[in-house]
């Protein structure tokens, strides 16, 4: 190592980089292409490009293997789950941000257990429970412990964007006769923007990717894309190009929500350094 | 950003707290807390605490549950299904915590000391597997790496079709290649994480080790190594616990299989609960797993907060 120049190193720098970039998005690239090809053209290699773009294999994704199903139910989940975990995270990034109460700081460790317990660990009182609320099924089961999972997250989030915050401007507000509701939502919230956009990409992304929770909660027509994508049966199940198309259905929102908004995602991700 | 897991957040910021006043009626803010903390304590804390109650009983999910003390842990450490999978968690850590960092960082040897262009694109890219769902991952490295998969057709046609292998279906290659998978996911991530940290490293720190004479291996170890830590340790957590949790991917690659070589407890924890009727002992399994996570989890809060609150952003 020693041996290479500064310069010698940079080109090496930027060769190895180059071949690591290309192998994250190959296979990507691969899928992407065939989910355009005809089931014979696969031996031309996964690179080639298509013969023909042709959208037949994502017409058979869709209607035939049900992915327009599975479609509606991700988005049916994942609507909810942002509003709502955004909305309740709000409040109690608020609550622990701007104010001082007796027990902050037990209730503050409750919820960051939360952040470190994994699906797993809860599932099982989650699928009783569920079945003793007779929600067993519904899209509800889906959606009550995803909220709950993200409030977690969204809490820790929201409260150190606003304990960062500039005090001043609360208290104006308050000397100007704002209530603290008023506080939040007329002067906080839209303020927010950059904490709040971070949060509802990251929270689309968990919940849009969730597979553990949706495949023991319900079957059939609720399940979401990833589970519909994983438990597909029968003929589309081997025919390469219409899995291919499957998963770009399942992947595109939330990769078109990547590239608008990366740096959000990286940044969440490694901030979430413990919700994994 | 600081991250939320270190403990600095657990303690009210008084800085800016000093001068200006707290709202004047600290009760409103259980107002603000209540509904999203009844939702959590009911769907997620409840849930936990009976996890650990069931772990304690005889119960299939459906009967009486019956109490029957520490018996499931008992079983559990006598159960070869359950070493066999938390073997593979830990052989997984080295694909996906190991491997991974070990390869980032030796890239970001190569890299310290040059100011690098066009690191966004790089950035996008490498991170691009971390946003996919690890199902669509999965199938497509199912297909990559079927029998007559791309994988195979490309060492046939550069004459090495001889090392051709049903590669997730052999007992010997299946844990190493859903293993590689998992290097290949998070080296990306891993990556990010270290040339950012790089970047920002003093360059005078370098001059001053060349003073002394440091040759670039001791550069490397004096300097950027030590500068890295805060982000070597966030690279570790996530990966970490992705190993430990593994499930979505390794169902899709190989269900466990064949026989029980690529088998995890995440995978045992599902079978015994819902296919097997075995609620209070696949609950021993959580248990087990989540204290693990939990321990390794605070460990590296613990030290990330005795090293003081660093910045990791990119």
């Amino acid at each position: 190592m020693s041996a290479l120049s500064t310069r010698n190193r940079t080109w090496l720098t930027y060769a190895l980089l180059t071949i690591f970039l290309i192998a994250a998005v190959a296979p990507f690239v691969g899928t992407f292409l065939t989910a355009f090809k005809d089931t014979r053209e696969l031996s031309n290699g996964i690179f080639a490009l298509p013969e023909q773009w042709q959208f037949d294999n994502f017409e058979d994704a869709w209607t035939g293997a049900r992915f327009s199903t599975y479609f509606k139910s991700s988005v049916i989940v994942v609507v909810p789950v942002v509003v709502l975990s955004v909305i309740l995270s709000t409040m109690s990034g608020f609550a622990f941000g701007m104010f001082r109460f007796p027990g902050q700081n037990v209730l503050l460790l409750l919820i960051l257990l939360g952040l470190m317990v994994p699906f797993e660990a809860v599932i099982i009182p989650l699928w009783q429970l569920m079945g003793l609320l007779g929600l067993r099924n519904s899209y509800w089961a889906l959606i009550l412990p995803q909220v709950a999972l993200s409030f977690a997250f969204g809490t820790f989030w929201m409260r150190s964007f606003f304990s960062s915050f500039p005090r001043e401007l609360v208290d104006a507000a308050v000397v100007d006769g704002c209530n603290t509701w008023d506080v939040l939502w007329r002067i906080l919230f839209p303020l927010s923007r950059p904490a709040l956009l971070s949060l509802v990409v990251l929270l689309f992304m968990w919940t849009w990717n969730e597979f553990f929770l949706v495949l023991v909660m319900v079957t059939g027509d609720l399940r979401t894309l990833p589970v519909g994508l994983a438990l597909l049966r029968g003929r589309y199940a081997s025919d390469i190009p219409v899995m291919a198309a499957a998963s770009l259905i399942v992947s595109l929102p939330v990769l078109i929500l990547y590239f608008i908004f990366q740096r959000s995602f990286i940044r969440g991700m490694i901030a979430g350094a413990v919700k994994g | 950003m600081t991250l939320p897991s270190s403990a600095s957040h657990l303690s009210t910021p008084k800085s800016k707290r000093g001068s200006g006043r707290p709202f004047a009626r600290p009760y409103q803010a259980y107002l603000f807390l209540a509904p999203g903390l009844l939702l959590y304590l009911v769907f997620v804390f409840y849930p936990i605490i009976n996890t650990a109650r069931y772990s304690l009983f005889d119960w299939t999910g459906f009967s009486e549950p019956v109490y029957i003390g520490l018996e499931n842990y008992t079983e559990l450490f006598a159960d070869n299904d359950f070493w066999k999978s938390i073997g593979n968690n830990f052989f997984f850590v080295t694909f996906y915590t190991i491997l991974p960092i070990l390869l980032a960082l030796f890239l970001t040897a190569l890299l310290t000391r040059s100011k690098l262009r066009g690191m966004s694109i790089y950035r996008t890219g490498l991170f691009i597997p971390q946003v996919m769902s690890s199902v669509v991952v999965g199938i497509i490295w199912r297909w990559l790496l079927g029998p007559t998969g791309p994988i195979n057709e490309f060492l046939r046609l550069i004459g090495l079709g001889g090392l051709v292998q049903p590669w997730l279906g052999s007992f010997t290659y299946a844990p190493i290649a859903v293993g590689l998978v998992g290097t290949w996911y998070e080296y990306g991530l891993c990556m990010v994480l270290f040339i950012a940290g790089a970047q920002s490293i003093d360059q005078e720190l370098y001059d001053a080790a060349r003073i002394f004479g440091a040759n670039a291996w001791q550069e490397f170890r004096y300097v950027t190594l030590p500068s890295l830590r805060p982000q070597i340790l966030v690279a570790f957590v996530l990966t970490f616990i992705a190993a430990m949790r593994v499930f979505d991917m390794v169902f899709v690659l190989t269900g466990g299989g064949p026989g029980k070589q690529t088998y995890v407890t995440s995978l045992l924890i599902y079978e015994e609960a819902f296919q097997r009727n075995r609620a209070g002992y696949a609950s021993a399994i959580a248990v087990v797993v989540t204290i693990i996570i939990i321990v390794v989890s605070l460990t590296v809060n613990y030290v990330q907060s005795r090293d003081g609150s660093q910045e990791v952003d990119i």
